[in-house]
């Protein structure tokens, strides 16, 4: 009964959400969202009309305003900067478009290009200094707000009368400061189309990630190859000419030139840009984190100013609110990753009756015996870690090593090695097609050609992506094993779509059906996903009748059988269950039946463990994972079954020193060949009664000519 | 052949050498011991709040609130005595405002690891709201009956010096004693220079963190006593000024990079010195405050520039996050 529900409950409650949504990047915005929500509910509550389209407008029309500074702000930071002069900049900015306007009767075109020049100027000195000359941003910012500051206010001595007499009274002026379309003010509109362009620019543009890289990391930018300087000085020029656009829809609402506009925006603007979320010291951020941050800012003062707080509590606010959202900015990045890795484990229930005996005496087909004692060993200390082992049609032995490299082994005594190929994962499953070209399944990167001469190809490395997954699962992460149908459909497997390759074991503690089996179609070159929800596919066989394949679930202890063809097409059976250890690689045998590699023996303990899925969580997030207990790979045997899934012979190495562990085994010429994914050698073990003259690849795809 | 280097001190004081001596000669009334006395009175008040900032900018920090830690806790003083309390108690208060206030920006900093820069800036704008809110009745707090001979502070003479460049003088010899003859003061400079090692090597990094802007605070504290001394009340809207940008102008300028570790007294008594002789001579020439301004900002971007072409900054061990 207890066993049901615990069943139902990790059936159906989605564990490993949590951990996957976690660690997506947007949830880093969350924080700041989940704070402007609260902030607008909790001020909508205390004011009436808070939320009236009048009020909503003329929040609008600020919010724009500051906006764009925000905008230009959150660029210099991601770079690495800081531009304290934004405040100095918009007063100017303000001035060289009311004096135009109003004092030298441009018109009103001539007065915004002029505006934006100006705003750009302004911020190419900045640029320049900071970027070329590569002063400090902080210091060189907070010189040019005084000169800035100190020429506007020589400037207002001489023009403010002149400027405040003037009425200009023109259209198209008006609906820059005052008008809108449908309810939505002119700022807002222009806000919106350049912040929807900012942020195509920062995510899909190759400057924005320039901007990116170098914000991350300057040295290793410039050592890459980006114009740092370039770069660095444009982003100064672009919050100069986002800033001169605030500016002139300031200038065009309000009209007037004040000694204090602009004063202590840097302030203003720098909060909104780390409530945000926008981390100072570059790298991070985006439009939104700063939108979000000017709403937030906003929202407070105004609402501040609505319910007629003191100034000083208006500021008192504004801090504490910096103060706690810094700190739990920090907080959250300085732990992000620790509180994923404690929460992305999601063990589930996983049940399997008891295995059936291996101990001598106990009889029984898997009754462990000593025949692997006195294997031959080949290329002993010379190849690190052959999942898999194949020969080719001239008796060659092919195998991958942790390097990298496909080796091979020139018949006839397998001294002689070399590097057949170079491909820079680790070589999985292997299997020859009809002209000879070997497919490989490298972790970590995808399933790969390599023709008789040994150039290296892709053939592919994505499938399709899942619509309900949150993560993205359209990558292949650990492609496992092959084979190869008659019709050229290449069926391989993904044992995991939640971890890398490193960290294949902690998919075992899970237990989940977290891998899937892939179809590659060589006529095509289309790659679609099978079957998925599998709890760790390994080994893949096309069976003998040829509309069937046969792959083993490595952590599920089963054999299963999918059929491509035929009239059960699609269908799934199982062909063995309750395996007393783990199932591996499944190969042709020269009689007709299969060859399997059990890569490890189950243990009462981790048995129970899969029945106890709160044990194993809170083991996985409070003890240190090299204490954790993990599926044994140390001993395992090579057993031979048919069709009907019935075990004939197993072999085993007693004394656990040449193959105790195997991964994978090929048959050829009458001897077994052994590989495993922990051993510094491959086996070669002479089989009685086999047929001396079988090659696996003469006889699926016809003797060559 | 050696080649001729200079750092950003010998640049400033250079520089501070050929003003003083153009000044002298074509200013008329420039050299004189009044005017002197003057120059030195004016910027006596910086040059405390510079070494207040040094203290913290050695330490691989910056203190933005000093303005804040300047006006209220010294206003609260004023206010105090207005309300008609003691002068000790008044005083006794203050000074537990301003420990107050430099532990939450040292925890803040040290412990919560929120960026100085940030956790001063709210702090200070904190302090700030928190004297317009709830602590002075008007923007600028009166002098009154209770403060009398607390002038002496700022105005009057000691010795033919005026009070306020003798506090000054204290001022540098107790923050010189502090960073060069102090256990407290090579920790300082030890976490300026590297504070990852300065931890590895076992120093209490975190208190010591604290301790430096409680007594930043506190320096930041006299510096407004005094100016309310020397001007008879405390116009508490100085928060609002520019004021905390030309602290760390002083600061920069002589010389005290801000990446911390490098630096002493000595390097703020030149900037204060090149700040004040510049802006007693353009107000011997009649230039605006805003004219003077400019011109300050412009020969400081000079000197930042030439220091630039002279000590080019290294692409390769610029540190991230280093603005």
């Amino acid at each position: 009964m207890r066993d049901t529900l615990t069943s139902l409950r990790y059936r159906y409650w989605p564990d490993h959400l949590l951990g996957e949504i976690l660690s997506k990047r947007w949830t880093e915005t969350a924080i700041p969202v989940i704070l402007l929500l609260i902030v607008g509910f909790a001020l909508s509550r205390s004011i009436d009309h808070f939320l009236s389209p009048a009020s909503l407008a003329d929040t609008a029309r600020q919010a724009g305003e500051i906006g764009f500074i925000g905008l230009g702000m959150a660029l210099v930071v991601i770079v690495g900067g800081i531009d304290l002069s934004v405040g100095s900049i918009f007063a100017l900015t303000d001035f060289c478009a009311l004096y135009l306007l109003d004092v030298l009767n441009w018109p009103v075109p001539a007065v915004v290009v002029a505006t934006l020049a100006c705003g750009a100027l302004l911020g190419a000195v900045n640029g320049v200094l900071i970027g070329y000359l590569r002063l400090r941003a902080f210091i060189t910012t907070l010189i040019t707000l005084i000169i800035y500051r100190s020429a506007f206010d020589l400037l207002i001595q001489r023009y403010s009368n002149s400027i405040a007499a003037a009425f200009p009274d023109i259209p198209s002026w008006n609906f820059i400061g005052g008008g809108d379309v449908f309810g939505i003010p002119s700022v807002a509109l222009v806000y919106i189309a350049i912040a929807i362009f900012g942020h195509i620019f920062m995510t899909r543009l190759r400057p924005g990630w320039h901007i990116t890289a170098i914000g991350g990391s300057r040295r290793s930018a410039y050592n890459s190859g980006i114009p740092v300087r370039r770069t660095i000085a444009l982003c100064y020029v672009a919050s100069g000419v986002l800033t001169s656009i605030a500016a002139l829809f300031f200038a065009a609402r309000l009209g007037t030139v004040g000694g204090d506009i602009g004063v202590g925006l840097e302030v203003i603007v720098l909060t909104a840009t780390v409530l945000g979320g926008i981390t100072l010291g570059g790298g991070k951020g985006s439009v939104a984190k700063s939108l979000v941050g000017v709403l937030i800012v906003l929202l407070i003062t105004n609402g501040l100013t609505t319910l007629n707080a003191r100034g000083g509590i208006n500021r008192m606010a504004l801090a504490g609110i910096l103060l706690v959202a810094a700190m739990v900015d920090i907080r959250w990045q300085k732990n992000r990753t620790r509180i994923i890795s404690k929460v992305y484990v999601a063990p589930t229930y996983h049940a399997l009756p008891p295995p059936p005996a291996t101990e001598i005496g106990q009889g029984g087909p898997f009754e462990q015996n000593d025949k692997l004692r006195d294997v031959e060993l080949i290329g002993l200390g010379r190849i690190e870690a052959p999942e898999d082992v194949i020969l080719d049609r001239n008796n060659n032995l092919y195998a991958g090593s942790r390097h990298g490299d496909i080796m091979r082994f020139f018949a006839p005594d397998y001294q002689r090695m070399e590097v057949f190929a170079h491909i820079g994962g680790q070589p999985l499953g292997m299997a020859f097609d009809r002209q000879d070209n070997l497919y490989v399944c490298i972790g970590g990167m995808g399933l790969y050609r390599i023709a008789p001469d040994g150039t290296v190809e892709k053939a592919t490395d994505e499938t399709n992506r899942s619509m309900h997954s949150v993560n993205d699962d359209s990558r292949l992460r650990l492609a496992d094993d092959l084979d190869i149908t008659d019709d050229g459909l290449i069926f391989f497997s993904e044992a995991t779509v939640r971890y890398e390759m490193d960290e294949w074991p902690i998919d075992g503690l899970e237990a989940r059906g977290n891998g899937r089996i892939i179809c590659y179609d060589t006529k095509t070159g289309a790659t679609h996903t099978a079957l998925r929800g599998l709890k760790f596919p390994n080994g893949i066989c096309v069976a003998s009748d040829g509309q069937s394949i046969l792959f083993a679930e490595t952590f599920g202890c089963s054999i299963k059988r999918l059929w491509f063809a035929g009239p059960k097409k699609g269908q799934v059976e199982v062909v063995m269950d309750n395996l007393p250890g783990y199932p591996d690689n499944i190969n042709l045998a020269s009689d007709g039946n299969y060859w399997l590699a059990l890569v490890g023996m189950r243990s009462p303990s981790l048995d129970l463990a899969w029945k106890m899925p709160g044990f194993r969580r809170r083991m996985a997030k409070r003890v240190p994972v090299d204490e954790w207990l993990f599926p044994n790979i140390n001993t395992g045997c090579v057993v031979k079954f048919n069709e009907q899934g019935k075990i004939l012979e197993s072999f085993w190495d007693l004394r656990g020193e040449n193959h105790p562990m195997i991964t994978s085994m090929r048959e050829h010429r009458g001897y077994l060949y052994l590989g495993g994914i922990m051993n510094n050698r491959i086996g070669r073990y002479k089989l009685d009664n086999a047929d001396p003259n079988y090659v696996q690849y003469d006889k699926r795809w016809g003797k060559a000519s | 052949m050696k080649r001729l280097r200079f750092n950003q001190q010998e640049i400033v004081f250079a520089v501070f050498a050929v003003l003083f001596l153009a000044f002298s000669i074509f200013l008329r009334g420039f050299l004189t011991p009044e005017n002197m006395l003057t120059l030195l009175q004016n910027v006596a008040v910086l040059g405390i709040l510079g070494l207040a900032m040094a203290l913290v900018v050695i330490g691989r920090g910056i203190d933005i609130s000093l303005i804040a830690a300047l006006a209220v806790p010294p206003g609260l003083v004023l206010q105090m005595v207005q309300n008609g309390h003691s002068l000790p108690a008044s005083l006794l208060t203050a000074v537990l405002l301003t420990i107050a206030f430099g532990l939450v920006n040292g925890w803040l900093i040290a412990y919560a690891e929120v960026p100085s820069l940030f956790a001063t800036l709210a702090t200070g704008l904190l302090l700030a709201g928190l004297g317009q809110a709830a602590l002075f009745q008007l923007d600028v707090v009166q002098w009154s009956d209770g403060m009398k001979g607390f002038e002496r502070l700022g105005q009057g003479t000691i010795a033919g010096i005026p009070t306020s460049i003798v506090m000054f003088a204290i001022a540098c010899v107790v923050v010189a004693f502090l960073l060069r003859q102090t256990r407290w003061g090579a920790y300082i400079y030890a976490i300026g220079d590297n504070p990852y090692a300065a931890r590895v090597t076992g120093i209490p990094s975190r208190p010591i963190i604290v301790l430096q802007y409680v007594v930043a605070a506190l320096i930041g504290c006299f510096a407004g006593l005094v100016m309310a001394a020397s001007v008879n009340s405390m116009p508490t809207r100085v928060f609002n000024s520019t004021l905390i940008y030309d602290v760390i102008l002083v600061v920069v300028l002589g010389g005290i990079g801000l990446s911390g570790g490098r630096g002493g007294v000595l390097n703020v008594i030149i900037g204060t010195l090149l700040i004040g002789t510049m802006l007693n001579g353009m107000t011997i020439m009649d230039i605006s405050y805003a004219g003077q301004n400019l011109v300050k900002g412009v020969v400081l971007l000079l000197a930042v520039i030439t220091d630039s072409f002279l000590n080019p900054r290294n692409e390769e061990t610029a540190q991230q996050g280093d603005i």
